[in-house]
């Protein structure tokens, strides 16, 4: 029934989308590859919460400190001496234990509860980010974090850092496109819809409620390592809880549970602030009253409304095409 | 003994305000599964309504009055009618997300029109301090403490001895049978919103002389409140009562004799101990699970 071209148009936006991102560098600006560079970095920590929260359904405020933890292990080994590949490998861990840890209340607590231990970590995080000056630099942060050499290139540029961090990306996003259609991903999604049911059905929702953050924590960390030689400079304000709300609200905007979700959501709230530069301070109040009337038009997300939307269509079609059929199968009745 | 006897009644005064924040949030949980996580913001406004107002020429007990009404008027019915209704049809955490949403936009609505900055924010009771058996205590701080049980007092005496309070308790228990029982549960839910919104009216006036009018000071004292409510138990006016005075006693003495630094981390250590050990709170009853 569906013309071969309707099935290719997926595939095709898809490697048009990932052309256009090799292409961009080519015509942008310092600050406008900044700018990418900042949306990958950033979509990466929302497709580790996505994991959390859209799959496997546990609410976490906890996001923006691990990839403050990420940041800080960057700067920290980098500014030490040691590559920043080792760097990557002890935030992934560190991340991956933590999140574990944070994890057991999800074991006791739902919901609103977790949404609340969660916060109270987020806090705690930045408080020893701030005060642990010793480790951190304090208030002061650490400055001149160095770019990386890989395989002899050094990716000092604006544009060579940019490709480092889309080639990130690019793995993060196959390592969890595998992950969601793994029998591991459907016993992410078995514990969002019903974890009693998944229970019984023999899925051991202790150890994947574990997983489900352990796993979103250490892609926090990733995109933290990232941040870090992006900016060159690291200090506690970013990796405050309104980094964590932030990508909150990144997930859900752009469709929580559904794969392109944060990229979509990460694009809005990275590029809406330089949109909106002319309204000055605005942006976020703006941003704000926006995501509110998104969400009481359908808490599903912008990709959420599009699938009802195609869903619709695709019925209203498939019921067009049965109307038509119908007079020849039975003539008279009323439909 | 003497500083830390002035450091309790500091506490207290603290307390105090968070209990006053704490009920209104934990009413709000109970009549419409509403998790505000913009109490906070709440609590930040109505000061900078009675500022706008004493900015317009009005003297400072009509300028409380005009921060009051305005605040019943838009934290409360307006909260309700323009965000609540329609999102509570969503479920309980898209409502909470829509609130933390709201949070940022009145918190950056305040710093784009109002200040960035501190603003000083005149006080009813007089700053002098007294002393008392060689205890020395802020006339401000008892001031407020009484201030804070006075609206505790009224507010149990509503619920408890009048017959609006006892059909807002028979929605808060079970909605349905109080439907089936003639009570407007929709009106119910009303009052308890424009409750919320005088008890966060007084909060403010109360807090604003002592911590300045800013409009970044919600983040802590929502934090607070939060705390507050789930120590002592979300299910329960008492407990959020109880929560309020310990977190505060708690945490003024945290400032004195842990660290300035991890003073606000205390609250924090206060509520994953009672979440992983007594999720219920200290006072709550248990909720059953729903599956």
């Amino acid at each position: 029934m569906i013309p071969p071209l309707a099935r290719l148009w997926q595939p095709a936006a898809l490697v048009l989308a990932i052309m256009l991102l090799i292409a961009l560098p080519f015509g942008l600006e310092r600050y406008g590859i900044y700018i990418l560079s900042l949306w990958a970095v950033t979509t990466i920590a929302a497709i580790g919460l996505n994991l959390t929260l859209g799959y496997a359904g546990q609410i976490s405020l906890a996001q923006g400190a691990f990839v403050g933890i990420g940041a800080y292990t960057a700067a920290i080994m980098t500014s030490a001496g040691w590559p920043l590949l080792v760097a990557l490998i002890v935030a992934i861990i560190l991340c991956f234990a933590v999140g574990w840890l944070l994890g057991y209340p999800a074991l006791r607590v739902q919901h609103h509860y977790l949404a609340f231990v969660t916060l109270a970590f987020s806090t705690l995080a930045f408080l020893v980010f701030r005060n642990e000056q010793w480790l951190t630099g304090g208030i002061y942060g650490i400055f001149g974090i160095p770019r990386p050499t890989i395989f002899g290139f050094s990716t000092r540029s604006a544009q060579a850092f940019y490709y480092v961090c889309l080639g990130a990306l690019g793995a993060v996003s196959l390592m969890a496109w595998w992950l969601v259609r793994s029998p591991w991903g459907r016993a992410f999604t078995a514990l969002r819809e019903n974890p009693l049911r998944a229970q019984s059905l023999g899925i051991d929702t202790r150890r994947y409620t574990l997983m489900a953050f352990a796993i979103g924590s250490a892609i926090g960390g990733v995109s933290g390592v990232l941040y870090a030689p992006l900016v060159e400079f690291v200090d506690p304000t970013p990796f405050s809880l309104v980094l964590s709300l932030n990508l909150l609200l990144m997930v859900i905007v752009g469709g929580q549970g559904f794969f392109f979700g944060p990229f979509l959501g990460a694009l809005i709230a990275v590029l809406l602030p330089e949109w909106l530069r002319f309204t000055k301070g605005y942006y976020l109040i703006i941003y704000a009253l926006v995501v509110m009337l998104l969400l009481i038009w359908s808490p599903s997300g912008i990709l959420g409304i599009l699938d009802e939307a195609l869903t619709r269509r695709k019925t209203r079609r498939a019921s067009a095409l049965r109307a038509a059929a119908r007079p020849t199968l039975d003539e008279g009745r009323a439909p | 003994m003497a500083s830390f006897m002035s450091l309790v009644i500091a506490g207290l005064a603290t307390g105090a305000i968070y209990a006053l924040i704490a009920i209104g949030f934990s009413l709000l949980w109970q009549t419409s599964q509403t998790i505000n996580f913009a109490q906070g913001e709440f609590v930040m406004l109505p000061a900078f309504f009675v500022l706008a107002a004493i900015n317009a020429g009005a003297p400072f007990w009509l300028a409380a009055l005009i921060g009051l009404v305005i605040s019943v008027i838009i934290l409360g019915a307006m909260f309700k009618r323009l965000l609540v209704d329609p999102m509570l049809r969503h479920g309980v955490l898209p409502l909470a997300i829509a609130t933390m949403a709201l949070s940022i936009f009145l918190r950056e609505s305040v710093k784009e029109f109002y200040s960035a900055e501190a603003s000083p924010f005149p006080s009813f009771i007089p700053g002098t301090t007294i002393g008392f058996a060689g205890i020395s205590v802020s006339l401000q701080h008892v001031g407020v403490v009484l201030v804070a049980i006075a609206s505790v007092m009224a507010l149990t005496a509503l619920l408890d001895r009048t017959p609006i309070g006892r059909q807002m308790q028979a929605c808060a228990q079970n909605p349905d049978v109080a439907r089936i029982l003639g009570i407007p549960v929709e009106r119910m839910i009303m009052y308890t919103f424009l409750i919320n919104g005088l008890l966060v009216g007084i909060a403010s006036l109360l807090v604003s002389p002592i911590y300045l009018a800013k409009f970044s000071s919600g983040e802590t004292l929502g934090l607070a409140a939060f705390i507050a409510a789930i120590v002592g138990g979300f299910n329960r006016i008492r407990g959020a009562i109880a929560g309020g005075f310990l977190l505060g006693i708690a945490d003024n003495l945290a400032a004195a004799y842990v660290s300035t630094q991890y003073r606000g981390a205390v609250p924090l250590f206060l509520l994953i101990a009672v979440i992983l050990l007594r999720p219920q709170g200290l006072f709550g009853k248990a909720e059953e699970r729903t599956v």
